[in-house]
């Protein structure tokens, strides 16, 4: 055997999944719907979230929603309950979403018929930052109940999402969360994210939330359009 | 692991036997480097690659500062602030890579 050499490759390691994010994104673009990711901790409220978002903007808008996890239905069973398309991807072991599977589960959906689509990631604050899924908007949902220096912890994800939202805040109170700290640490690792603050529960603030998106959605079909 | 199965690739076109892969690693890559080391052993087995070695160069977050107009390197993840003049920036220039970017091969 020869003298060992070094032979330069340079390969992302992801640029497969990179590869069929930007088709997902195009072809998103393309049937005028708006794609939401919502990323978390286990338990920070994500699908109770989703839940209470697919049954408000479900009478003015066409609404559906995938849902990673990694053994039940469970999530999807509960989400069902907003009458809106609901299809679960379960992981198995795995412990984030990739394009591929996002793009499998879409396979007998057509796109032209919805205005927006929720991809809820499964539960997990460090691997589904590196996996683009060709979402036009990533939301970081943390929980009052979490902490104020959560961002803090997992920098990265924060740093990749597009925007905030801490929720359970009827719980704020008694659990003395300080709302400013949690607001400069969130700015700390993503300078200016925009950030709601809202109680999936009791519904308070949900308002001002539903306005951007459907905003979000505006403004896209309005690019796409020119 | 996308990292052997690319390396395994490489060694497979290029016809080589590969002893170690060098990975850069950025600190925003969400790539915890430990689990890495750890599971890059066990991703090799029964590979082209078992018995080959992992070698990490990390990438710091090198951002640009509109104010100074220059890069700079980030102190922390954790503060995306220029740390010359403090002002806050989004533009990430460097510190996502997660690339297999050399291999040190045999024929």
């Amino acid at each position: 055997m020869s003298e060992p050499r070094l032979v330069e490759v340079r390969r992302n390691v992801l640029k497969q999944n990179d590869v069929i994010a930007r088709a997902l994104r195009e072809q998103f673009r393309s049937a005028g719907v708006f794609v939401v990711s919502l990323v978390s901790s286990p338990g920070a409220g994500k699908t109770m979230f989703l839940e209470k978002t697919l049954t408000q903007l479900q009478p003015r808008y066409r609404v559906a929603a995938l849902v990673g996890d990694l053994a039940t239905e469970n999530d999807a069973v509960r989400l069902a309950r907003s009458k809106a398309p609901v299809k679960q991807i379960t992981t198995g072991t795995l412990c984030h979403l990739e394009a591929a599977m996002v793009q499998n589960a879409l396979c007998d959906w057509d796109l032209n018929t919805l205005d927006f689509l929720f991809i809820e990631n499964v539960g997990n604050l460090v691997c589904p930052s590196s996996y683009d899924l060709g979402e036009n908007l990533r939301l970081v949902l943390m929980s009052v109940t979490e902490g104020e220096d959560k961002p803090l912890k997992y920098p990265t994800i924060f740093n990749s999402a597009d925007v905030a939202v801490v929720t359970k805040n009827e719980l704020a109170d008694a659990v003395e969360f300080d709302w400013n700290a949690a607001r400069t640490s969130i700015q700390a690792v993503r300078p200016g994210m925009q950030i709601f603050r809202l109680s999936a529960k009791t519904g308070a603030g949900m308002e001002e939330y539903l306005s951007f998106l459907v905003q979000q959605l505006a403004e896209q079909r309005a690019v796409a359009h020119i | 692991m996308g990292i052997v199965d690319a390396a395994v690739d490489e060694s497979q076109r290029r016809g080589v036997h590969v002893s170690a892969v060098h990975l850069r690693l950025g600190a925003l890559s969400g790539v915890v480097k430990d689990a890495l080391m750890f599971s890059y052993e066990v991703a090799c087995q029964d590979t082209a690659l078992q018995g080959s070695q992992l070698i990490v160069e990390d990438v710091p977050v090198i951002v640009f500062c509109p104010q100074c107009q220059q890069e700079r390197k980030l102190a922390s993840v954790q503060l995306f602030s220029c740390p010359e003049c403090g002002l806050p920036t989004m533009d990430v220039r460097h510190g996502k890579e997660l690339e297999v970017f050399a291999l040190e091969v045999s024929e």
